[in-house]
C-alpha cells in the first residue's frame, strides 16, 4: 500500500472538471485507489464520489493505492494536484 | 469509520422535518455552541439543582422541564446562586428548556459567563425526550460509506456493487426508467440503526441524485425522471454484486444456497450476478427483488421446487410396484 498526502492548491477546490481529471487518471491504473478526507474514504475511480467529497482550497487529502501499479498511480495523481489540475 | 465531532451547533443545524423537528433555538451562551456532545443521552438535573452532585451525569445534555424550572425560580428568588454556580462549573454540553420556558436572568447571566449554551424548545419534555433520543441514535449510529448504487426496486432496497465500469450506473438507470427509484449513486452512506437495520443514503444532500453515465457525463435524475424516481433514504435489504462473467467460476444455478454479506455486523442476502453482453441485468434485479419479497412472505421458489420434485419422485416410486415387473404382492 502506498499513501501520500496532498493539499489542494487551486482556488476553486475540487469541482467537476478536476474530479473528472482525477477519475480519468485513476482509471488508467489497475490498483485500487482511495482518497481519504477526514473520516470519509472514496473510490478515486468514480467522479461522483470525488465531487461529493466537496474538497475545498487548502484542504488536505490522503491518496492511498493498493495493487500492482500503486506507486505509479499515487505519483500520477500527486502530480495532478501539484499542477493545480492545469487551472489558475 | 471514525465518528465526526458532534457539537451543539450541529444539533441546531440538523435538517429535521415535521415530526422529527426538535424546534430548538439558542437563548444565550453562543460561544459555547462548539461544545461537543459525546453521549447520546440526556439528564434531568433535578438532584443537581438541589445541591446533590454525586454521580452527576454532566457529560449529557441537561433537560429542564416545568418541575426543574419551578425549582430554579424558587432558588433564584431566594438568591441561592451557589448551586447554579456549581452546576456551571461542570463542562455541560448544553441546557435545554422545554415549553419555551425562560430560566430567569440570573441563570442566563451565569450561563453566558461560563459559556454554556442555553437552548429553548417549544415541545413538551416527554415528546422532546423521545425525539432527541431518536435523533441521537441516528447521529451516533455506526456508519460506513460504500462504493455502489442504492436503488429501491418493488419496495426493496438493493445495493448494487461491483468494480468500476462493470455497469452499475447503467443498470440503475434502466431500473429508474422502468419506474424504480434511485437513492444514491456511487457513494452510499450506510448507518446501522438499532443494531439490525442498515439505512443507506447519499453522502451529500445538495449534490445528491446525480449520476455519472459514461458517454453522457453527469445527469440529474430528479429533473430527468421527476421526484417520483428518487428517494432520500432506504433500508439496504439485498446486495447485488455485479461481476464480469468468469467462465471458470461456478455460479448459483438453483438458488438454494443463500449467500450473505456482513455490513456493520448485520448480515444481509447477497447475490452474485455475472454480467455479459446480452444479459439483461435490470430484469434479473427486478426478479431478485420480487423473489426476495416472496421469501419474506414464506414462499421460497427454489426450495419449494425441490420439494415438489422430491414428492413427485416419491409418488412415482410408490406407483412403480403396480406397473413394474416386480409384482410380488
Amino acid at each position: 500500500m502506498t499513501t501520500k498526502s496532498v493539499t489542494i492548491k487551486n482556488r476553486a477546490g475540487i469541482h467537476a472538471r478536476p474530479a473528472a481529471l482525477i477519475a480519468q487518471t485513476a482509471n488508467r491504473f489497475a490498483s485500487e485507489i482511495v482518497i481519504e478526507r477526514e473520516d470519509t474514504r472514496i473510490n478515486a475511480k468514480s467522479i461522483m464520489g470525488i465531487i461529493t467529497m466537496a474538497a475545498s482550497y487548502n484542504s488536505v487529502l490522503t491518496l492511498c493505492a493498493e495493487g500492482s501499479d500503486e506507486k505509479e498511480a499515487v505519483d500520477a495523481l500527486y502530480l495532478l494536484f501539484e499542477n493545480k489540475f492545469e487551472e489558475d | 469509520m471514525a465518528l465526526k465531532r458532534f457539537s451543539v451547533l450541529d444539533l441546531l443545524a440538523l435538517d429535521l422535518k415535521e415530526h422529527d423537528s426538535l424546534d430548538l433555538h439558542c437563548v444565550c451562551g453562543r460561544r459555547g455552541l462548539v461544545r461537543e456532545i459525546t453521549i447520546p443521552d440526556l439528564n434531568r438535573p433535578g438532584l443537581a439543582l438541589s445541591g446533590f452532585f454525586e454521580s452527576f451525569a454532566y457529560q449529557r445534555v441537561q433537560l429542564f422541564g416545568r418541575g426543574e424550572v419551578a425549582y430554579l425560580n424558587k432558588i433564584l428568588s431566594e438568591g441561592k446562586l451557589d448551586t447554579i454556580e456549581q452546576l456551571f462549573s461542570f463542562n455541560l454540553p448544553c441546557c435545554i428548556f422545554t415549553h419555551n420556558l425562560y430560566p430567569g436572568q440570573a441563570f442566563v447571566d451565569l450561563a453566558e459567563k461560563t459559556g454554556c449554551p442555553v437552548l429553548q424548545t417549544g415541545l413538551e419534555s416527554s415528546e422532546f425526550t423521545s425525539r432527541l433520543l431518536r435523533v441521537m441514535s441516528t447521529v451516533f449510529a455506526p456508519k460506513i460509506s460504500l462504493h455502489g448504487v442504492l436503488v429501491e426496486v418493488y419496495g426493496l432496497g438493493i445495493l448494487i456493487m461491483g468494480d468500476s465500469g462493470v455497469g452499475k450506473s447503467e443498470t440503475a438507470l434502466e431500473l429508474i426508467e422502468r419506474g424504480h427509484r434511485l437513492v444514491a449513486d456511487d457513494v452510499v452512506e450506510i448507518s446501522c440503526l438499532n443494531g439490525n437495520s442498515l439505512i443507506g443514503q447519499g453522502a451529500n444532500k445538495i449534490i445528491g441524485h446525480h449520476m455519472e453515465i459514461r458517454g453522457l457525463g453527469i445527469i440529474n435524475i430528479t429533473q430527468l425522471y421527476g421526484v417520483g424516481s428518487i428517494r432520500e433514504r432506504k433500508e439496504v435489504q439485498i446486495v447485488a454484486k455485479l461481476e464480469e462473467w468468469d467462465a471458470n467460476k461456478v455460479y448459483d444455478r438453483l438458488g438454494t444456497e443463500e449467500l450473505t454479506m456482513d455490513i456493520l455486523g448485520v448480515r444481509i442476502p447477497r447475490l452474485e450476478i455475472p454480467v455479459k453482453p446480452g444479459r439483461n441485468v435490470p430484469i434479473i434485479l427486478e426478479t431478485a427483488a420480487m423473489n426476495e419479497r416472496l421469501k419474506s412472505m414464506g414462499f421460497f421458489s427454489a426450495k419449494e421446487f425441490n420439494q415438489n420434485v422430491l414428492k413427485w419422485i416419491e409418488t412415482d416410486a410408490a406407483r412403480a410396484p403396480y406397473y413394474g415387473v416386480d409384482d410380488t404382492y
